[in-house]
């Protein structure tokens, strides 16, 4: 029931506080309700119809990074 | 997709299952509890038990709401449907929960019930305006993640003065769940589940944020740490876990700091403020009555309350004889430990929660088969 999905967002309504986004190949509307600033190409989190969150392309790079990180201590002598 | 693929890739998967190998102590062992069902799934769908090495167990928690709901409360919504001739609008996994008398919500709209699945509350707003002549009837249930979407869509039918919309809510609460765990006989006296620490909440924990973990964290001296859904979110906050037992820290950290934040979406946590206030008391199906744990709404909004508004007693009703849901929420059984999983028990016609929802341990173990080899649990050959 937790489950939400990263979406990008292609059009706002600003009258109607509504956003147009992509999930995968699948457009969608939903409320943009309960997240402030949003713009257009923001990664939102869809979760029953509402925008969470924004997802940080900035934190995601970093804990890619991380999990790079944590394989190269794996190859290092104990 | 970007931010789903990435987070599934093979070879740093690999990668983080020889870090992981590496990180741990062999002299001891590490019972990782992932609170929410997206946990179990995503663990068992890629297989990322058998990544980890055989001294680290996940221990499967709570964080199913469908799971957790007491029977009474679907009898109470089959009432209100048989009773008050209303229009009731839920979620697809409440539809196949077994009720009271063999049957379900989706038994008794086969019967002629007006009962419908919604993707969305907004879809239930829509129905109450297109049917003004009938009480419509929202089927609310969730943990933090969902909350805030049924505060909108309250506040939306308040403004409107939209008269035949009313919600039953069950929404309920994370924290309280985690605290019950943690204080219960089996897990502080009797020493039957044993518990190193925490995965903590994907989604729920978009809302309310990391810092109500920290009081866990301290007062019972278990680290946490935030995870993802995806299977590399997982490994890496595995190995974040047992690098904090390692080091004797019991700290509250964060792994999903890609939509996680310490403060949380404060405007969804002051709209869930304004429309609900915490019930003294609610039934969880396997923990009981867990004091200030769930939800309802406040005086201001009586007017869309379906139990102000109907007639809903408290019914004490028990799970089918033999399912052993309740064990396998707290994490004291395992669904291969009940003698219904997989004989008369299966998704296709489930006895108990665990096995209906998709985010049951019992739809887990079924579903991707993993049960059926169990040699592979201990499996040393994947690094």
């Amino acid at each position: 029931m937790c489950l939400a999905l990263p979406a990008k967002v292609l059009a706002i309504y600003e009258l109607t506080d509504m956003a147009i986004v992509a999930l995968g190949g699948v457009r969608k509307e939903v409320s943009l309700a309960l997240v402030d600033d949003v713009q257009v190409d923001d990664f939102v989190l869809i979760h029953v119809g509402y925008a969470l969150n924004k997802v940080s392309e900035e934190e995601a790079e970093r804990t890619l990074r991380l999990f790079a990180e944590a394989g190269l201590t794996a190859g290092e002598p104990a | 997709m970007k931010y789903i693929e990435e987070f599934r890739q093979h070879d740093l998967a690999q990668q983080l299952s020889a870090a992981i190998r590496k990180a741990v102590k062999p002299d001891r062992s590490y019972h990782l509890m992932e609170f929410c069902g997206g946990h179990t799934h995503a663990i068992f769908r890629y297989g990322v038990q058998d990544l980890m090495p055989p001294n680290v167990k996940f221990v499967h928690g709570p964080g199913c709401p469908v799971c957790v709901l007491p029977i009474g409360r679907i009898d109470n919504a089959i009432a209100l449907v048989e009773r008050h001739d209303v229009i009731l609008c839920t979620y697809g996994d409440v539809l196949r929960v077994p009720a009271s008398g063999r049957r379900s919500l989706l038994k008794v709209k086969a019967a002629g019930a007006d009962i419908r699945m919604v993707y969305s509350v907004r879809d239930a707003l829509r129905i109450a305006q297109e049917n003004p002549d009938r009480q419509v009837v929202f089927f609310a249930i969730g943990f933090e993640t969902t909350t805030p979407p049924t505060a909108v869509a309250i506040r939306q039918a308040q403004a409107e003065g939209l008269g035949n919309f009313s919600v039953f809510c069950n929404h309920v609460l994370t924290p309280a769940a985690i605290q019950n765990i943690l204080e219960s006989p089996e897990v502080r006296e009797m020493g039957s589940v044993s518990i190193d620490g925490f995965f903590g909440p994907s989604h729920v924990s978009s809302i309310i944020g990391s810092r109500p973990y920290e009081f866990f964290a301290e007062e019972f001296q278990k680290p946490v740490v935030i995870a993802g859904f995806e299977p590399l979110d997982v490994m890496q906050s595995a190995l974040m876990l047992i690098r904090q037992l390692n080091e004797g820290r019991y700290e509250v950290e964060n792994e999903y700091t890609r939509v996680v934040t310490r403060e949380g979406n404060t405007k969804a946590q002051s709209l869930v403020a304004e429309v609900f206030e915490l019930r003294r008391v609610f039934e969880w199906r396997g923990l009981g009555l867990v004091p200030y744990s769930a939800l309802r709404l406040k005086e201001a909004y009586a007017a869309l309350d379906a139990e102000k508004r109907f007639d809903t007693p408290a019914i004490a009703a028990s799970d089918v004889k033999g399912c052993e849901c309740p064990s396998i929420l707290r994490g004291v059984k395992r669904p291969v430990d009940c003698k219904l999983f997989g004989t008369v028990c299966t998704p296709e016609n489930p006895m108990g929660s665990c096995m209906v929802s998709s985010e049951g341990a019992c739809a887990a173990y079924w579903s991707y088969g993993r049960f059926r080899r169990p040699e592979t649990a201990s499996r040393e050959s994947v690094a």
